[in-house]
């Protein structure tokens, strides 16, 4: 199971809280597809709502290990503040890193997320970048300190898959050793097991489970297929051809 | 002394960060807080001085993805 900063997990899922039609479902969710990592942000509170209070006891119900984000931001400085907030408030170093680069396609700015990596990894976090599956970005990622990489699938809450194989697969191949995450951009579980056959070491979701129509069945179908893919993975695939060959016996087949 | 918080412009009384969260009904809450874009540990609220102009951002715990 894939180890992120020294802390293994016991899920190739990570799952948001976002979006799901009641508490009590996504609750659902993380028990049906045994997720262990949930991903939080924070908000400003609305009006005398007081609703972070509630959230934050449902997620300690949940017994998961807790990755808040710094979604919504589009700048260095707005992301850098915003994850020291998260860090007091949730209480741990893990920081899903966000710096929004465009507002269509919600795609990182590359040349931001490096730098506040940098500020956030020298302030004693453990950056998770969320980011593009560009190969010099992701070596420079590393270079600021970032021990995980998780790249696009496609984005943000479109349930495209897997856009750009061959990027993900080089990725791959140039990070043989890093924990790598398929993050965002999925909308159905054989996509996850596409990312698993590549070699990947994990995705995380959330519309395509809390926009599901049943999202709790949908979290443990995509758990059954990370599983499925990282099986077929392991167990070292056959090689693709061109020409068909026979499975049954040529030999001894009758009338000839 | 006028100030924004959370993007809406407040009149206050209070003289320090901690004194605008009770001020503002937080009291206890679960709230991080942040000064002209400049995160500001729980710890040090009872020290920091607000000026006219500030802009003060109070966040919760919330869902996310």
């Amino acid at each position: 199971m894939p180890i992120y900063y020294d802390t293994e997990i016991k899920s190739r899922l990570m799952l948001g809280t976002a979006q799901y039609p009641s508490p009590a479902i996504l609750a659902e969710a993380f028990k049906r597809s045994g997720a262990d990592i949930a991903t939080v942000s924070v908000r400003r509170e609305a009006g005398d709502e007081r609703a972070g209070q509630a959230f934050w006891d449902m997620i300690g119900d949940l017994g998961v290990h807790v990755l808040p984000n710094t979604a919504g931001c589009h700048s260095v400085r707005e992301a850098v503040t915003t994850a020291q907030m998260a860090r007091e408030l949730f209480d741990t170093s893990w920081i899903k890193l966000e710096v929004i680069g465009h507002a269509d396609t919600l795609q990182p700015d590359p040349f931001g997320l490096v730098e506040a990596a940098r500020i956030l990894t020298d302030d004693g976090f453990q950056v998770f970048p969320y980011c593009t599956e560009d190969l010099v970005l992701c070596e420079r990622l590393v270079e600021a300190g970032c021990r995980v990489l998780m790249p696009w699938g496609a984005p943000i809450g479109t349930g495209l898959g897997l856009n750009n194989i061959y990027g993900l697969r080089s990725l791959r191949a140039h990070f043989p050793d890093l924990p790598l995450v398929i993050d965002a951009g999925l909308g159905l579980p054989s996509q996850a097991a596409h990312a698993m056959e590549l070699g990947y070491d994990a995705v995380l979701l959330n519309t395509a489970v809390a926009k599901a129509g049943d999202p709790a069945a949908m979290a443990e179908g995509f758990a059954r297929a990370l599983e499925a893919g990282r099986l077929g993975f392991k167990a070292d695939p056959m090689e693709p051809r061109d020409m068909a060959a026979p499975s049954t016996p040529v030999l001894g087949r009758a009338f000839t | 002394m006028k100030i924004t918080v959370n993007g809406t412009a407040e009149e206050t009384a209070a003289m320090t960060l901690d004194a605008l969260l009770i001020e503002q009904g937080y009291g206890e809450a679960k709230v991080a807080t942040a000064l002209n874009e400049n995160f500001i540990p729980a710890a040090l609220r009872p020290e920091q001085r607000l000026s006219s102009g500030d802009r003060v951002e109070i966040v919760a715990p919330r869902q996310g993805g």
